[in-house]
């Protein structure tokens, strides 16, 4: 048994070694906010999501596109859940080119369910060219692709302020703390009642940016409830026949006179 | 029971054996004789057979649903990661299942450095597993390309460059490896190929070295020779099998940890983001197990000299047993060279350590006194230390605390028993 106290601490070693790689960055530490689906049981909140969703749709939407998500993907379980009905009214408000039809014609017509969420660009270099040289990244898998995760992109949402007098900052370039070097081309996008909740939660910045990042989380990692939930069983699971099994190897053992 | 004696009870049984010794070799497997003295660093080699098969079955799936193409590959990942039924759970088992795998082969590893497992009679064993964790370190490497994120793509080019560091031909050497003047989709399509060919490699490769490791038999904590079958030794099962599963049940819970609850804490977050030849990422990082070469590489200054060290750094591994010149093989009986073992370790520690952070300053410069070390241990201090160091006494069996023996004493006798019996 002491030998897997070692290993134990190899692997602690291990998890280091990781973390030892995301060496600072900036030297600011992030901003920290309860996120409900961290730790062993996390899950999405529901109304959390939903509300993410709006403040996705009204203010990140017109720059951010997400297009590994379908509209479908808002009704289904573990998400944001809203009704089928809803997310097939969502979906309704948003047009998408199809075809070509039988005399070869494309057209647009209104999104469905299993169409994909609709981007705010035709293309990159019209992303960029409307924001000044930035590209605004796809925001399908943001939360991992970022070193610090959802903490990072909620101090990201929070962290703007006035540039210190040292720092000059060009025509459309903002100061913001906890990014990279200190600069962004995304102006603050988030200010006090910009979007009105329809359940009448009060939006503030902090709480727009934890329902948004909630559901950017949510949408970078659609399965992360079923895996909490399968995560706890497994492990249960391997615990008791590991018990078990240590019994049954106890009695095996001890038919001949050597200890295991 | 030997093999030669071996006769199926049934007539059919018998029938087919005679044809094709199938039941033979599988009596072979059941009453091997195994030192009973073993401890739980011994477990892992069944833990690994277990990791090789789950990367290949969980790669199989995953194959079928992965486009190798640059524009498409991201995306089928996602599309793996979100649609495909528990692609999720394939997916982060395949991509940890790496780590694990490369985690239970190091303590493989440092588990025979210690032991001394790697001496006569059983350096061919040793070299199999050499040219397994190369081809491992092969596979991973180009597994780790297929998704065509920033890291993939990166570290591609950085490996792939390596190569233009050879004298004359380099350059074209690195062409013909990218299918074209730079990473691109004709590189992708190779790497899916590779990664898919050499995991049944080392499958085949596995195979001989079990294979091998059946001539002799298993080496043992205190490093004799043993007599087999005799009462220091169990037969494989149910002894070994009962001991080995419950080793691999306690490393299937910290593997399932990972999985379900830190999926992702072992990969670069970079690797989310779709390769982009446009944009080079601040740090360029390989995976944490092939840090301490990349630590290797970056710490000569000459370029080519770098590539040469790092193979070279696996080289004196595949030529360890004739490096190490002690006639006693474990490291109990050994008092110095277990003080450098454990130098060897931290030394290797460090060197991962500075793999992973930019070479530059006083990292480079520990980074370049650990690759230093590195070699002094394998060139010097082990060759000299075989000669000089005065061990202790070694017992002549496992289960009779008797002094005196050697480690060669018995094994002649007992190599012309194993030849007898095969």
């Amino acid at each position: 048994m002491k030998t897997f106290i070692k290993l134990i601490f190899f692997i602690i070693l291990l998890i280091n070694f990781g973390n030892s790689k995301l060496y600072a960055e900036t030297s600011q530490k992030l901003l920290k906010t309860d996120w409900s689906f961290k730790s062993f049981f996390g899950k999405f909140d529901r109304a959390s999501l939903q509300r993410g969703y709006q403040v996705y749709n009204e203010v990140c939407s017109s720059c951010h596109s997400v297009k590994y998500l379908s509209y479908r993907n808002l009704a289904e379980k573990g998400g944001p859940e809203f009704s089928e009905a809803e997310a097939k009214a969502i979906a309704s408000n948003f047009e998408v080119i199809d075809g070509p039809n039988s005399t070869g014609e494309m057209f647009t017509r209104q999104a469905r369910l299993s169409d994909k969420f609709v981007m705010p660009y035709a293309n990159d270099e019209e992303a960029k060219s409307a924001n000044g040289g930035a590209y605004p990244p796809d925001m399908s898998v943001l939360v991992k692709a970022r070193k610090g995760g959802a903490d990072y992109i909620y101090s990201i949402l929070l962290g703007y302020e006035e540039a210190p007098s040292d720092v000059n900052l060009e025509e459309g370039v903002y100061y913001n703390k906890y990014m990279y070097g200190n600069k962004i081309k995304m102006s603050s996008p988030l200010s006090e009642g910009i979007v009105e909740y329809s359940d009448g939660t009060k939006a503030t910045k902090e709480q727009m940016a934890q329902d948004v990042v909630s559901f950017l989380m949510w949408a970078a990692e659609p399965h992360l409830e079923q895996r909490h939930k399968f995560g706890f069983r497994v492990i249960i699971y391997l615990i008791i026949l590991s018990v078990l099994v240590y019994f049954t190897m106890k009695k095996i053992w001890s038919r001949i006179e050597s200890k295991v | 029971m030997s093999d030669h004696d071996y006769q199926p009870s049934s007539k059919l049984g018998k029938w087919f054996n005679d044809r094709l010794p199938l039941l033979t070799l599988s009596n072979h497997l059941r009453e091997y004789p195994t030192p009973k003295n073993l401890n739980y660093w011994w477990t892992f080699g069944g833990i690994l057979t277990f990791c090789l098969i789950t990367q290949i079955v969980t790669g199989v799936i995953l194959g079928m649903h992965y486009i190798a193409h640059s524009d498409l590959a991201f995306e089928s990942v996602e599309h793996i990661m979100r649609d495909v039924n528990y692609g999720w759970l394939i997916r982060y088992v395949h991509a940890n299942g790496a780590s694990m795998f490369f985690l239970a082969v190091y303590i493989h590893i440092f588990r025979a450095l210690y032991y001394g497992s790697y001496k006569s009679p059983r350096e061919v064993i040793w070299i199999i597993g050499m040219i397994i964790y190369f081809l491992m370190m092969a596979t991973a490497f180009m597994g780790y390309v297929l998704p065509w994120g920033q890291m993939s793509f990166w570290g591609a080019t950085v490996i792939t460059n390596l190569f233009s560091a050879i004298p004359f031909i380099g350059e074209s050497i690195t062409n013909w490896l990218w299918g074209g003047y730079s990473v691109g989709n004709p590189t992708l399509t190779r790497f899916f190929s590779l990664h898919y060919l050499l995991p049944f490699l080392i499958l085949g490769l596995v195979i001989l070295h079990i294979w091998a490791l059946h001539v002799p038999g298993n080496n043992n904590p205190i490093g004799i020779e043993i007599k087999k079958p005799s009462k220091d030794t169990v037969p494989f099962h149910p002894y070994i099998v009962i001991k080995d599963l419950f080793a691999l049940l306690l490393f299937l819970i910290v593997f399932a940890f990972f999985v379900f609850y830190a999926p992702n804490i072992l990969g670069h977050a970079d690797n989310y983001i779709e390769a982009n030849p446009l944009v080079t990422p601040a740090h360029i990082v390989p995976e944490w197990y092939l840090l301490p070469f990349y630590a290797i590489l970056r710490s000569v200054p000459d370029k080519l000299f770098g590539v040469i060290a790092m193979f070279a750094s696996i080289f004196v591994l595949v030529i360890l047993p004739w490096l190490d010149t002690s006639k006693v093989r474990s490291a109990i009986f050994r008092p110095i060279y277990k003080q450098f073992y454990w130098f060897l370790i931290a030394d290797v520690i460090i060197l991962g350590y500075m793999g992973a952070m930019p070479a530059e300053g006083t990292y480079l410069l520990i980074a370049r006194i650990a690759t230093v070390y590195y070699f002094v241990h394998f060139l010097i201090i082990l060759p000299f230390l075989g000669f000089k160091e005065k061990t202790l006494e070694v017992p002549l069996s496992i289960v009779e605390p008797v002094l005196g023996g050697s480690p060669k004493q018995t094994s002649t006798k007992n190599n012309s028993n194993l030849r007898e019996n095969l």
